[in-house]
């Protein structure tokens, strides 16, 4: 008999370490979420690590009540990754930022996502480098006036679901740190997936680069700037709910609906399509005007887990072999008596 | 078999020891050949040691200089401590081979040449402006100049395979001329061969009958009036196999993950000659042991860390330029106090410098090359078989002591080859590890009163949930703290744990005089040359001792004290003097340095040399 799970609640997964982020850091918001998520998930508390990198969001670990790890400047996912193959029974959950894990650690990013290792990736997107207090990040925009390019950018920024999708990633989503019943839905989808989920939270960083999403979670625009993704329901947007998403060739177009134009005509969200192209173009709509944002879940596929892999390449050797005998391993190959 | 048999009118020589060298195009199978030879004779029970020298390009331009790879086996039937300073006999598959080699045969050695190579364009290749097989250049040598393709291809004819595949056995003729100058069966070459070419038993039916013409020819030919014979030595009763310095360090593992009950993982980064302690490990699922190819060596060393935090034995496998990647992530488990064995195979440097060339320039980077007061125990392994006990020390010191610890062995030791007699499970220490569980008074930076180590709480344990990190720790409750106070206490304190081990480090033994004239200090694979040079000379009546040490930090507590009983010390280092700069810093002795970096062991004779220059 296993002993029943003890019911948590928010309170069980907070620590009394003060919390040390700016006051109206969007940050507050994504550990209000994670702390309301972890405690319905039905996993023991002991069975969560925390693993982040460095800079804002790498704080993490230390408000949540698990085991946690505050690593290194973009070593979080290899880390993680030596964490979740050695005990695949955890339950390891990533705290990352654009510039941690897209600048300094974006090979340790792409070669997790590529392996499928079931790590789950919140990658909190202020666009800056907020702890170095505030120097351009790899998602800031072309053009951005920040400390160390006071005549403006010339870096081109990355797209995070872009580069995640083109890995292949199992699980792509993206969610808001105020839109909060949005971003727990997404973080309890982010839980359920089988293998490695990437999740981009748009946050705002009200001292360096304060209004960073303001254009999308603004009350009055935030319907007509962004889109929600619903699995097998076509792509409609827009205050009213009078625009619509249709594909044409390879390009995604914006149209309005009536006129002849219906739901049918519009792109049905397929969250499970096997190619990652879909929910690429997706990803990247947005880089053109009058197209709204897409949060939600982007890509949702079944792939081999390699932890999973790992695992059991190691039972099939072991049962054709029989368990290691270490003596007879030292003595193995050719050898000679000396008497 | 008739295989050893000598026709009554051939002369055979009993004598004590021989030093056998190979060497070709890196295409010709010289490694494999030199191997080959090296298994014979340590079946035989001859004493040996061998060192392979091979390019870093993996086929440079065949016939020409850099293209040339060598490997050396000295065999005998007293101790071996060396490969050897000079050649007995030289085996050359190609004037660039024989120009690169012949300057260390001995004079009158015997050099068997493939004259199938000789051709004008061949020579052109190698930069000969005339030929040494007509010169008179190799006058002073015993010359055996053998069409070796041809003999090869005519041996083969009946076996229907393309020149091609003919001309790839010549390396076997080769060996089978070895075979009966040394007297030797080829029993145990068969064996391999068949293995080898299970699935394409013509091409074990190719060698085979390559080496048996080799050796028939030797036989049959004028030219062959001598074959030698070099009786077993005399090792210490056991059971042996010959082990290489990697294969060593891997097995040393596995033995220490079963001893201490821990699941082995090993995260690495392919990176010469390292790699094979990760294909040797990649090989034994069966003892639970998990290998990660990483996608850098940061990953390499930083999945360690996960997994030593995860409750696994983690060790991480590389040479020089990964372990400068590395750094960081290693202040990182210094910082959080978690186990892990870092293995550094050292070679030539700086940046890139000689992959294949091995070097001892990283001791100072063991010792100090992190950011900050990150001290961290090194060991670093003697011999090809020692690669062994010091992958379990090292790891026995790490749990016991919650420290990440370094390893240097380095390219001669990792690919040297030595008869080791194999350890019964009896004689390996036991280190069984106990997580803290109970959840009672847990303190995540509280110590052990004796080692200082911190508990070891691997997630997943009910009660123990914690945080650590790379932020500086509150002694006792591991919250960050940025206190002055607590920040000198922690230094202090990951210092002391440190040099605790000392309590674990025998206390330093010299070899040959307990005083005298001379103390030769030395560290790592220059213990066979240092040896070999220490008998002859004591063999002339001086008077001398040498220390080397396995524990670089901390040193052994009596080193000190020992090195004032005699009137000099002098430090034998590949390096420009890293060992010798620590002495002195530390002891305020003032013992002088010995050199050599040129990629390249000791020889016996210059180690004498110098004791000689020091005591005229």
């Amino acid at each position: 008999m296993t002993a029943a799970l003890p019911v948590y609640t928010k309170k069980d997964f907070q620590t009394d370490q003060e919390v040390r982020w700016c006051p109206g850091c969007g940050d507050y918001a994504i550990l209000n979420a994670v702390q309301q998520v972890f405690p319905e998930l039905g996993i023991p508390r002991e069975k969560f690590v925390v693993v982040s990198g460095i800079g804002c969001s790498s704080r993490f670990p230390y408000y949540m009540n698990t085991y946690g790890f505050h690593t290194i400047h973009g070593r979080a996912p290899a880390i993680a990754t030596g964490i979740k193959i050695a005990r695949p029974d955890l339950e390891v959950w990533v705290a990352t930022g654009d510039g941690d894990a897209l600048s300094i650690g974006g090979n340790h990013t792409i070669h997790m996502l590529r392996r499928n290792v079931s790590l789950k990736v919140l990658l909190f997107n202020n666009r800056i480098y907020g702890l170095t207090k505030g120097q351009y990040s790899p998602t800031s925009e072309l053009g951005k006036k920040a400390k160390s390019t006071p005549y403006g950018s010339v870096d081109r920024p990355f797209n995070p679901l872009s580069l995640a999708l083109g890995v292949e990633a199992t699980f792509v989503a993206r969610s808001v740190d105020v839109f909060q019943p949005h971003l727990k839905t997404v973080l309890r989808r982010a839980a359920a997936h089988q293998g490695s989920a990437f999740v981009e939270i748009l946050q705002n960083c009200n001292i360096f680069n304060d209004g960073a999403w303001d254009a999308l979670t603004e009350k009055e625009l935030r319907d007509d700037q962004t889109i929600a993704l619903e699995h097998g329901k076509p792509l409609v947007f827009g205050k009213n709910r009078d625009k619509g998403i249709r594909i044409n060739g390879l390009e995604l177009e914006v149209v309005p609906l009536g006129n002849g134009v219906t739901e049918k005509d519009l792109v049905v969200h397929d969250e499970r399509n096997a190619s990652p192209a879909y929910a690429f173009l997706l990803s990247r709509m947005d880089h053109a005007p009058g197209f709204p944002t897409p949060i939600g879940v982007l890509r949702a596929v079944d792939a081999p887990r390699y932890e999973v892999a790992m695992a059991e390449q190691i039972r099939q050797v072991t049962a054709k072999k029989g368990k290691g005998e270490l003596a007879a391993l030292l003595r193995a190959g050719d050898t000679w008596e000396v008497k | 078999m008739a295989t050893t048999t000598v026709s009554p009118s051939k002369k055979r020589e009993v004598i004590e020891k021989a030093v056998i060298r190979f060497c070709g195009d890196s295409g010709d199978g010289m490694q494999i050949t030199g191997s080959q030879f090296t298994n014979t004779v340590a079946l035989y029970g001859n004493d040996l040691s061998t060192f392979p020298d091979y390019p870093a390009e993996i086929r440079a331009p065949a016939g020409t200089l850099p293209g040339v790879s060598g490997f050396q086996l000295h065999f005998s039937s007293s101790d071996v401590y060396t490969p050897g300073d000079a050649v007995d006999a030289l085996i050359a598959m190609n004037p660039a081979a024989l120009r690169m080699n012949v300057a260390d045969l001995k004079p009158n050695g015997i050099l068997i040449v493939n004259t199938d190579n000789f051709r004008e364009q061949d020579l052109k290749k190698a930069q000969m402006a005339s030929n040494p097989l007509e010169d008179h250049s190799l006058d002073g040598y015993r010359v055996f100049p053998v069409e070796l393709m041809k003999l090869t291809r005519l041996a083969l004819k009946e076996l229907g395979l393309d020149a091609k595949s003919m001309d790839r056995c010549k390396n076997f003729f080769a060996l089978g001329m070895c075979y009966w100058l040394y007297n030797r069966t080829m029993d145990a070459t068969y064996k391999w061969l068949d293995d080898k070419f299970r699935t394409k038993p013509v091409l074990a039916e190719a060698n085979k009958q390559a080496m048996k013409a080799g050796y028939s020819y030797c036989e049959a030919t004028e030219a062959f009036q001598t074959s030698y014979e070099i009786p077993p030595a005399r090792l210490s009763p056991g059971l042996y196999r010959n082990i290489s310095g990697n294969t060593a360090l891997a097995l040393g593992f596995v033995a220490a993950s079963q001893r201490s009950g821990l699941t082995l993982f090993q995260g690495s980064y392919p990176i010469t000659p390292a790699s094979d302690i990760l294909h040797e490990l990649s090989m034994y699922k069966e003892f639970g042991v998990i290998t990660f190819q990483a996608e850098d060596e940061i990953a390499a060393m930083t999945s360690a860390i996960g997994a030593a935090y995860a409750g696994a034995l983690a060790i991480t496998t590389t040479s020089g330029p990964g372990m400068a990647l590395k750094m960081e992530a290693i202040g990182l488990a210094i910082a959080t106090e978690l186990p892990i064995v870092i293995c550094n195979v050292q070679r030539g440097g700086p940046s890139t410098g000689l992959p294949t060339k091995t070097e001892q320039a990283d001791l100072l980077q063991a010792l100090f090359g992190r950011n900050s007061e990150a001290p961290v125990p090194v060991l670093a392994a003697a011999t090809p078989g020692d690669c062994f006990w010091v992958a379990l020390e090292a790891s026995r010191i790490a749990l016991k002591y919650m420290v990440p610890v370094i390893v240097l062995s380095d390219g001669y030791l990792a690919n040297g080859a030595e008869p080791w007699k194999i350890p019964t499970l009896e004689e390996l220490p036991e280190f069984p590890v106990r997580f803290r569980t109970d959840p009672e008074g847990f303190l995540p930076y509280s110590r052990d009163p004796h080692t200082l180590a911190r508990p070891w709480a691997v997630p997943g344990t009910p009660g123990l949930e914690h945080r650590i990190g790379g932020l500086e720790k509150d002694d006792g409750s591991g919250n960050v703290n940025y206190e002055p106070l607590n920040h000198e206490k922690m230094v202090r304190l990951r210092a002391a744990k440190v040099e605790a081990v000392v309590q674990d480090v025998p206390d330093a033994v010299a070899a040959g005089d307990p005083d005298g004239e001379l103390l030769l200090v030395g560290w790592g694979s220059t213990y066979g040359s240092i040896t070999a040079a220490l008998r002859a000379q004591r063999d002339k009546g001086r008077r001398i001792g040498h220390v080397h040490l396995r524990q670089l930090h901390p040193l052994p507590r009596n080193l000190g004290d020992l090195m004032k009983r005699y009137r000099k010390v002098v430090v034998p280092e590949m390096n420009m003097g890293q060992l010798l700069w620590v002495l002195r810093a530390k002891y305020l002795v003032d013992a002088e340095g010995f050199n050599k970096i040129q990629g390249k062991p000791f020889k016996q004779a210059e180690i004498e040399a110098k004791i000689e220059e020091v005591l005229q």
